[in-house]
């Protein structure tokens, strides 16, 4: 039974309700097909080789005993591959930090282990993936660096560019930093060190790449931005933008892996328009750490204070990972300042450069980083002042953004502080570390603060009354899984005046209305303006066909005298006085009335504004005395983002994220051998997260938060707030439990012994 | 029977699958090659489990990790084996895994699976990678120059505590081996992991009658709740009566090539009392010896403070937990 028939939902506005996503029904029955699961006919089959040295040159390439396997069809290399325009001109794609994106098979130069350096394409995936294996490749090979501790002396500034509009450099120094905190009488220090994490979304990275023939292009890929994809064949291949079609209805999950276009979508477009045949080219699960990952990073960190707390001097800094070709960058020094209020401030963020694959933006990038660094400092000068931590956090609440010096358009961080506490029980911590029992387990409660930018992004939607008098939203957004086909119907019939049954919401393919990737918890904000614009739109041509009926009585109305409701347009003066769509349908003489809207961030009025989702995390941990094993026992995140349009899909969202902060502080990390320049744990078996077994009692709170500024919804977006704060939070109660600060993520076990 | 045995005797080529659990990840990792696979699942004598004469059980190769652990009189007579199975792998996997399977698994060393590393369990006389790598999972008993790999299973600790017997089947007819020969240490050799012969099959395993229901415990530390092998794990079973210890067995998994027992430290508790500063003892003779590498040391301690721990929870086996956790 499709969902929407068993939602019993209680009125209007639509908005606000915990509706159940409306995909669900498709999802847990396997309708819902993937990019990886559009089986058209005559479909070809490639697999990627990947390079097995870390840097150096391909000598030769032997496929005479792969091509000789019955099935096997070809093996592209850099030395038969097609001639692109490409390979001689820059082009980047919409995520591309400064530098020169990496090119397969431009040359025979390899960059970093795991490199793809062939695609043999075979009549079956298993035929494709054995004849890889006897491709033969010859090497010389070249020192090469992929250890970022060991070469943290050679960190340098990040370039300039592009990217720095979205990801801001660290704020200008306020003050004197060395001189305040030389004179500060309480001091904190800290330096923290993450190490590399790989997305490692549910799905495979996967396309299937349809030939139609002449140059046309029909493309079922897995990412976040099918007009990202689209732009990207098109100008790679040289194709004509309108040739290239780029679908995606479902994505199981990507995190920011599907930011960027991967390389199975270069190498099964190439493969196809070479072939003139339908290719799927799928990366299997050990191949899904061949591309971006987050960066390691080590963090350095003093805060000074006064002796009632307030904090007069901030340092943060931060040494980060990227590759030799491009300056990937994370926000990762710029919180501190944004929190809290110091009169003197220093921050400094800085690449090193090393033979791996260019990071790429994982959830919370930046964010959930550094405030692990700036909130167990926090922390750590709340047990030297012997000033509760959320007190300490409350000494120091920041009215206004100093660092930028605005207002922010809404901040009820402070309701999140009190709810969250009140909520997990904080009342109830016993101020000194490793005060707190049971049985043969340390007790410890610990809380963080977290913040996530509120952004907007241009985008467009396209709305429709069909000629049922129904409603019909578009938009290229995917959904990633985190409810926007849900969240986005919800806007439309509200705008319309529709229950949800009346409106469709398509999405997820490059023919439709722009949007721009989906991340950055920019999606609600930037896509549901859009869909309102849209909205009001078609509002606006359908009073301004109703003035064109015979005796109209509406005829006198300006859009702001009516209002939508019941499937009608209906006279506020008046109403008795209305339409419904379907006469409106009728006197169009039976056909569609459309309209498209762009919404754009209102840039002049924003820019007076900081604008940012806060949160706050409460976390119980259970520590074995004895044997060091942690249990995150119970946790509470309270956020402060804006209008929440569907609590239900929202707070998955916080859940998720409160899951991924135990992952994070506790269990997920990409072993590196710098020896042979590579990572060893390659396979979900080894890469840990966490299992059922490991998430315990998770509570998520949404404190009222009303915001006028930051976009015409009101809302904030929730992708990545929910695990900005809780990983420090998951440290802290560490330390009250243990009385041992581990300043390393992730925190294994055995450091406690 | 015969067919198989003929089958897999023609040349190393061919394989005996069962479950499949590990022997298909070996495959598409191109660890192992085999030209053909044994189906041996059709052999039905391999499936059941027996009581025996003597008052032991015998467990058949074929009969599933899922089917044992929940066996009646597994559950009553060998619960220490029963704790040992549940905190393996996942529902999934013992579903499909087998007893023979369990004892045949080979090495999670990272390095074994990633054929572009040195490994001289995988290429003899490549090397050792482990040695001077990431080896936080690796051995700290009985390793040598060659390879510090452990044995990964849970089952085989416990089978180790409660003196299994291996019958196995040959081209040169059937015999049987005590479950502390079954599987060896690396030495020189580290791509045996196991005694059995070319041609041979494991038809079943043999408990003894001692099963240990009153006080046993399983316990496993690692690095998540489940679905992760053992940093360090033990099993541990006693006999008590009215002077004290009067029979103990301690078996560690995750610290070495095979499960690690030290049968000095279990004659040390004999007429002891069953204290802590016993088992504290006992824990010192069984690490004696212990070689920790650039990341693992760690294992040595925590294996020392894991012994104590599940000798006290082994006293009182209400105190254990799902998937082998430590008690509250």
């Amino acid at each position: 039974m499709p969902p929407m028939e068993q939602q019993k939902l209680s009125g209007r506005p639509l908005v606000g309700q915990a509706i159940s996503r409306l995909e669900g029904y498709e999802k847990v029955t396997g309708a819902a097909r993937y990019s990886g699961e559009f089986n058209v006919k005559d479909l070809l089959y490639g697999y990627v080789i990947n390079s097995t040295i870390t840097k150096g040159k391909i000598i030769s390439i032997d496929t005479s005993k792969a091509e000789a396997i019955p099935g096997v069809i070809t093996v592209f290399h850099h030395g038969n591959r097609p001639s692109l325009a490409w390979f001689s001109m820059q082009y980047a794609d919409m995520d591309a930090p400064p530098g020169t994106p990496f090119r397969p098979l431009q040359n025979g130069e390899v960059k970093y282990n795991g490199q793809p350096i062939a695609l043999l394409v075979a009549d079956s995936f298993e035929t494709a993936r054995y004849a890889a294996t006897l491709v033969k490749v010859v090497y010389t090979t070249e020192e090469f660096q992929t250890d970022l501790i060991g070469n943290m002396a050679k960190a340098r500034a990040p370039k300039g560019g592009l990217a720095t509009f979205l990801k801001p450099p660290p704020p200008k120094p306020f003050g004197d930093f060395e001189k305040a905190f030389e004179a500060a009488p309480f001091k904190a220090t800290g330096k923290f060190i993450h190490g590399t994490e790989h997305h490692n979304p549910m799905e495979l990275f996967t396309t299937t790449t349809v030939y139609n023939g002449k140059g046309k292009l029909t493309i079922y890929d897995k990412t976040q931005g099918t007009v990202n994809c689209q732009l990207y064949v098109a100008n790679v291949f040289g194709l004509h933008f309108k040739d290239v079609r780029v679908i995606s209805p479902y994505v199981g999950g990507a995190f920011g892996s599907g930011l960027r276009p991967q390389h199975q979508l270069f190498f099964s477009v190439m493969a196809a328009l070479e072939l003139k045949r339908n290719v799927r080219v799928t990366l299997d699960r050990h191949q899904m750490f061949t591309f971006g990952h987050r960066p390691p990073t080590v963090q350095f960190t003093r805060f000074g204070a006064t002796v009632d707390g307030k904090v007069t001097a901030l340092n943060h800094e931060a040494i980060a990972e990227t590759s030799r070709f491009e300056d990937y960058t994370e926000v990762v020094v710029n919180w501190a300042h944004m929190l809290y209020p110091a009169q003197n401030t220093l921050f400094k963020y800085n690449l090193v450069p090393l033979d791996v694959f260019s990071p790429l933006d994982m959830r919370a990038p930046g964010g959930s980083t550094g405030l692990h660094a700036i909130e167990s400092t926090m922390d750590e000068l709340a047990y030297q002042l012997k000033i509760d931590p959320l007190e300490l956090r409350l000494i120091n609440y920041a009215e206004r953004d100093e660092s930028t010096d605005r207002p922010y358009s809404s901040k009820e961080l402070r309701k999140c502080y009190l709810q969250g506490a009140e909520q997990f029980g904080w009342n109830k911590r016993s101020p000194e570390p490793r005060s707190m029992r049971n049985g043969h387990k340390l007790v410890g409660y610990g809380m963080a603060t977290g913040i996530w930018e509120a952004m907007q992004l241009p985008a467009r939607a396209a709305a429709s009354i069909t000629t049922e008098g129904k409603l019909k939203v578009n938009s290229a957004v995917t959904d990633i899984g985190t409810g926007t086909l849900t969240v986005m119907s919800q806007i439309a019939a509200d705008e319309m005046g529709l229950p949800l049954e009346d409106v469709s919401f398509t999405y997820g393919d490059s023919k439709m209305a722009f949007a721009p990737i989906q991340g950055g918890s920019f999606t609600i904000s930037s896509v549901g303006s859009a869909v309102k614009a849209a909205c009001n739109a078609l509002k606006k041509k359908i009073l301004k066909k109703a003035k064109t009926m015979d005796n109209s009585p509406f005829k006198s109305h300006k859009i702001d005298e009516v209002v939508f409701a019941d499937r009608k347009m209906i006279s506020i003066a008046n109403p008795s006085v209305f339409i419904s769509y379907s006469d409106i349908i009728a006197a169009n003489d039976h056909k569609v009335i459309k309209s498209v809207n762009f919404a754009m961030p209102k840039a002049l009025k924003l820019k007076k504004y900081s604008r940012a989702a806060h949160s706050a995390s409460f976390v119980e941990v259970e520590v074995d005395e004895e044997l060091g094993t942690i249990n995150v026992t119970r946790a509470v995140t309270a956020v402060a983002a804006g209008k929440i349009i569907n609590p239900k899909t929202a707070k998955s969202q916080i859940l998720g994220g409160m899951v991924w902060s135990i992952s994070k502080a506790l269990r997920e990390e990409t072993i590196s051998d710098h020896r042979f320049g590579k990572y060893m744990n390659m396979n979900i078996a080894e890469y840990h997260i966490p299992v059922h077994a490991d998430i315990h009692d998770l509570d998520v709170i949404f404190v009222e938060e009303q915001d006028d500024i930051v976009n015409e919804l009101g809302t904030k977006g929730v992708g990545e707030i929910g695990l900005a704060a809780m990983p420090s939070a998951i440290a802290n109660a560490i330390y009250h439990a243990t009385g041992k600060r581990i300043n390393q993520f992730p925190i294994h076990f055995d450091q406690l012994l | 029977m015969q067919d198989a045995l003929a089958k897999i005797n023609i040349s190393q080529k061919h394989r005996a699958v069962a479950g499949g659990t590990n022997l298909i990840d070996l495959m598409k990792y191109f660890i192992t090659d085999a030209a053909e696979l044994v189906d041996v699942n059709t052999i039905p004598q391999h499936h059941a489990i027996e009581e025996l004469p003597d008052g032991g059980l015998r467990l058949g190769a074929l009969t599933t990790n899922a089917e044992t652990a929940y066996h009646p009189l597994v559950e009553s007579r060998y619960p220490l084996l029963s704790k040992a199975i549940l905190a393996g792998a996942s529902a999934q996997i013992r579903n499909m895994a087998t007893n023979g399977g369990n004892l045949m698994q080979r090495t999670r060393c990272y390095y074994f699976y990633d054929v572009n590393t040195p490994c001289n369990k995988r290429t003899p006389g490549s090397g050792c990678a482990a040695i001077g790598g990431y080896n936080r999972t690796m051995a700290i008993m009985g390793t040598s120059e060659h390879c510090i790999a452990v044995f990964p299973s849970d089952m085989c600790v416990a089978l180790a505590a409660l003196n299994a017997v291996v019958n196995i089947e040959g081209p040169d007819g059937d015999r049987q081996l005590p479950f502390a020969d079954f599987h060896r240490l690396p030495g020189d050799t580290p791509h045996l992991d196991n005694n059995l012969k070319d041609g041979e099959l494991i038809s079943s395993i043999d408990l003894p009658a001692e099963g240990f229901p009153q006080h046993y415990s399983y316990l496993k530390l690692r690095d998540r709740n489940s679905y992760a092998f053992a940093l360090v794990s033990v099993a541990t079973a006693f006999e008590l009566c009215d002077t004290g210890i009067s029979k103990a067995r301690i078996a560690l998994g995750g610290v070495a090539h095979r499960p690690w027992r030290v049968t000095e430290a279990e004659v040390f508790l004999n007429g002891k009392d069953p204290v802590r500063v016993n088992f504290e003892a006992a824990a010192d003779i069984i690490l004696q010896g212990a070689v920790p590498f650039e990341h693992n040391a760690f294992k040595i301690e925590l294996a020392k403070r894991a012994i104590v721990r599940n000798c006290m929870m082994a006293l009182d086996p209400d105190t254990q937990l799902p998937g082998a956790q430590p008690s509250h």
